[in-house]
């Protein structure tokens, strides 16, 4: 397997989705290749960065603001 | 007696009788829909269009478009998924609006493989509260997608930020699975390399 399959195969990887011979091939070629071993590592971690930390605020005020105007707009509009 | 649910019994999302209601004209389960989904729609919005004032204006306009065309809404889909995509449609056309000699469209085949092809091997393990300042933190993470092409930006926020499947992120999208697997895999790609830069700095690695 090369890099470059093997990052074809990252999506999947993450997903438990690839096919079990194939995931054999994965295993051994991140055991074995220490550049796609840390791309693997930094991208899961790049993952888990976003899926953690809510980067933008929704504070209570914007929320009742928001709220209100949505409301309003669709009980106007029937 | 043993706590074993019966997986005979389908299980039917809440939603669609709150949709039911509100197609009979029951504004309080309206509200109640707009109630769960308003922070997801905002943040959608917010995230493709990096711009919280038209997010705010999509976020509306979104909802107001739900609740016109819900008698379109078959059902064949959840409602978040058909709303979430209501939303994408409103924030791509606002970015059209915005840049008017570039097209943005999720149709939009980015040909560069710029940042796409692993090119920063260094390792990085943040433990980002301890090496950051949580505002720092959001900084970084909001410069870095905002370096993302729009359609890339999109893919990454519905599959990593909202964590819809790869299924509902190409309902949601109008696009094929595999363009959904790919314009995912160059944005972690692009945002894995952008990130490095910043972590492996403050963690010392090597430099090249």
């Amino acid at each position: 397997m090369t890099c470059t399959d093997f990052l074809k195969q990252l999506t999947d990887y993450f997903d438990g989705q690839v096919e079990p011979e194939l995931l054999a091939e994965v295993q051994t070629h991140v055991r074995e290749c220490h550049h796609c071993e840390v791309v693997l590592d930094t991208t899961r971690q790049t993952i888990s960065i976003y899926r953690e930390h809510e980067i933008y605020e929704f504070p209570a005020e914007l929320r009742e603001r928001l709220h209100a105007a949505i409301m309003k707009k669709c009980t106007g509009a029937r | 007696m043993p706590a074993i649910q019966s997986p005979a019994t389908e299980e039917i999302h809440p939603d669609v009788a709150l949709v039911a209601r509100a197609k009979k004209g029951d504004t309080a389960a309206f509200e109640q829909l707009v109630r769960q989904y308003e922070r997801q729609i905002f943040r959608v919005a917010q995230h493709i269009t990096q711009n919280r004032e038209d997010a705010e204006d999509i976020t509306q306009d979104a909802f107001l478009k739900a609740y016109e065309k819900l008698d379109q809404f078959q059902g064949n889909s959840k409602f978040s998924t058909w709303l979430v995509r209501i939303a994408v449609n409103e924030s791509l056309m606002r970015l059209r609006k915005r840049k008017t000699s570039k097209i943005v469209s999720m149709d939009q085949d980015v040909q560069t493989e710029d940042g796409s092809i692993p090119r920063d091997f260094a390792e990085w393990r943040p433990n980002p509260e301890q090496l950051y300042g949580q505002h720092e933190l959001g900084d970084i993470l909001r410069k870095t997608i905002q370096g993302l092409p729009p359609g890339f930006r999109t893919v990454f926020t519905l599959r990593d930020v909202e964590n819809f499947s790869t299924e509902e992120t190409a309902e949601a999208l109008g696009l094929s699975v595999p363009a959904v697997k790919s314009r995912l895999l160059r944005a972690r790609l692009q945002l894995r390399e952008r990130l490095s830069r910043y972590f492996r700095q403050k963690s010392g690695g090597p430099i090249p």
